[in-house]
């Protein structure tokens, strides 16, 4: 059976639908700014935050919480995009680290029912906001979630439960997690660097993201090239809860797994979309495990200097940029990447390249609790 | 070929039980820490590790040592699928006391390591060289339909050998593990086994 992404969104800082988001790693912007607010953090720092000033439209309804409030914009569009199909057999399965984490502060003064922390939760929202037969299911795997999500959607329709699935992930920008990751000196004091000599740490970014999948493509987008999800596979390195292994033994077990899912091998792989969250060992760890593997030749590119790290979100809306390059023949740059600072070689994208057509793309993630995901898209067509 | 489950383990606040037989009883009704405590002694456990583990990861750890502890079950054939209801409540309770007062901010990185509810898998992983899939899914209850399609599937798509699935859940004040061994065995060689289908969770009374 063949699963194919028929539609989705991008919800961050740099806009609220893919396209938005998409021309504006096209023009070199970023979401991660400087921010000052005590609510958030005592000192200043650097974080891409959804803003309600900018984005109004997003939070008209007092009822639902911040992060349900992206949740149910970023399906609602991508569901406008997938008119066919049909919700009574329609799965959802979420992915998310924290939820509604901001709920749970000592500080918190709304009026939110304390239950509205519990990730299942959020599945309850969500499904009868959208009136879906399914009650969902949420996947909580650290920063590997969202690929997590959208296997577990492949999977869902494969077992012949339904015939299409909403995946959508994400996650905030909380004090939470910001004096959490500052704690353990893993945030930079510059907007995160990818795999450069400078890397310093990640930069957090708030996102939600939503993809449509479906065991039908529908004829009428035929006009553009369509995207299957070929395969997966999921690895721990049984190593360390809050570093990865040194030598990438589970990202590399991880993507071994997907391409034989995927009933491929390595040399098909024409382009990688890494974790890159610029930390001194996320990165080392990958560029061990992508040369091991044979596939240092292989353009490589992070998103996290667009986006930050997104957390629940990032498997999700760096899937949908993955394909959304295969479908425009096109890659993106890592953005902040100048000098090369990890000890294998690599092919990083320094700068937007205007032809390359990708029929096989392979997507990365690893997380907290040692775990790896991923994941292969083919694109069919021109 | 066919999948079974081969062996099972409960912690609950009066009683752990491996298979069916009990092996700490809990009269006092001591808190969390101090019971488990009491199971890792029980359990003759030699991993220092565990002390500096949430309860939410000690319970789990616990539960699979009771389930796997005397075999031989590692490498990347054994599979772990948990449900979870309270994610890392009680830890992230914890890192928000730390950080509720301005004046006195000290977030601590032993704390906000065990504030997903994943790392629990990761604990086991790490103490059993468990190197297969693991994943986290949330549920107010043992979702027994769920997790029974999720790991039939990977059994059929990814031909794993073992997967440790059930459900651990933990905050203070209420806690359980129920944890089950599912494993791909000879059909001829199901007589000490129980069978793995959408109520395999009753296996456990």
């Amino acid at each position: 059976m063949k699963i194919y992404s028929v539609a989705d969104n991008i919800t961050s800082p740099l806009g609220i639908t893919t396209i938005d988001n998409f021309e504006a790693c096209l023009n070199d912007e970023t979401g991660i700014k400087t921010i000052e607010n005590s609510d958030l953090y005592p000192t200043s720092f650097l974080g891409g935050l959804i803003e309600k000033n900018t984005f109004p439209e997003l939070f008209q309804e007092d009822k639902y919480t911040h992060l349900e409030n992206l949740f149910i914009h970023s399906i609602k569009d991508a569901l406008q995009k997938a008119p066919e199909i049909d919700e009574g057999r329609t799965a959802l399965v979420i992915s998310t680290t924290k939820g509604n984490i901001d709920l749970l502060a000592p500080t918190y003064k709304g009026e939110m029912p304390a239950e509205r922390v519990l990730l299942s939760s959020l599945a309850k929202t969500l499904s009868v906001y959208f009136g879906l037969s399914h009650s969902g299911v949420v996947v909580s795997n650290a920063c590997i979630s969202g690929v997590s999500a959208l296997l577990t959607a492949k999977m869902l329709i494969e077992t012949g439960q339904y015939d299409h699935a909403i995946v959508t992930g994400g996650d905030i920008l909380s004090e939470f997690t910001i004096s959490g990751f500052q704690c353990l000196k893993a945030m930079s004091d510059e907007p995160c660097q990818p795999y450069d000599t400078d890397r310093k740490g990640i930069s957090l970014g708030e996102a939600c993201g939503t993809m449509i999948v479906s065991n039908q493509h529908p004829i009428e987008k035929e006009d553009r090239p369509m995207i299957e999800i070929l395969g997966g596979g999921q690895a721990n390195d049984a190593n360390h809860i809050s570093g990865p292994s040194r030598t990438g033994e589970g990202l590399k077990n991880a993507i071994k797994r997907a391409i034989k899912a995927s009933h491929i091998s390595i040399e098909d792989i024409d382009y990688i979309n890494a974790h890159g969250t610029a930390t001194s060992f996320n990165d080392e760890m990958e560029a061990i495990a992508f040369d091991t593997l044979g596939l240092s030749q292989i353009p490589l590119n992070s998103l996290k200097g667009f986006f930050g790290h997104t957390l629940g979100a990032a498997g999700i809306i760096e899937s949908i940029m993955t394909i959304e390059q295969m479908r425009r023949n096109l890659l993106i740059s890592t953005k902040n990447f100048k000098n090369m600072g990890v000890s294998k070689k690599l092919n990083i994208v320094e700068e937007i390249i205007p032809e390359f057509k990708s029929t096989y793309a392979l997507k990365t993630t690893s997380g907290f609790g040692g775990c790896n995901a991923a994941i292969i898209f083919q694109k069919y067509g021109n | 070929m066919e999948t079974r489950v081969l062996k099972y383990a409960e912690i609950n606040s009066s009683k752990a039980i491996r298979n069916g037989e009990v092996v700490v009883d809990n009269p006092s009704q001591l808190i969390a820490k101090e019971y488990f405590k009491e199971i890792y002694m029980a359990l003759d456990l030699k991993y220092p590790k565990f002390y500096k583990m949430d309860g939410l990861c000690q319970l789990a750890l616990l539960a699979t040592e009771m389930l796997i502890g005397d075999g031989d079950y590692k490498g990347d054939e054994i599979a772990i699928i948990l449900g979870n209801k309270n994610a890392s409540l009680s830890s992230d309770k914890q890192h928000y006391a730390a950080i509720a007062s301005k004046e006195n901010y000290f977030p601590s990185p032993a704390v906000f390591v065990y504030t997903l509810p994943n790392i629990m898998l990761g604990e086991i992983c790490i103490k059993h060289k468990i190197t297969g899939e693991n994943s986290c899914f949330m549920m107010e209850n043992i979702d027994a339909d769920f997790l029974h399609t999720y790991v039939s599937h990977l059994f059929e798509a990814d031909n794993y050998k073992y997967c440790i699935t059930g459900f651990v859940d933990f905050t203070e004040e209420n806690y359980i593990a129920k944890l089950f061994l599912a494993g791909s065995v000879d059909s001829s060689d199901s007589e000490a086994t129980y069978k793995f289908d959408k109520t395999f969770n009753k296996i456990i009374p």
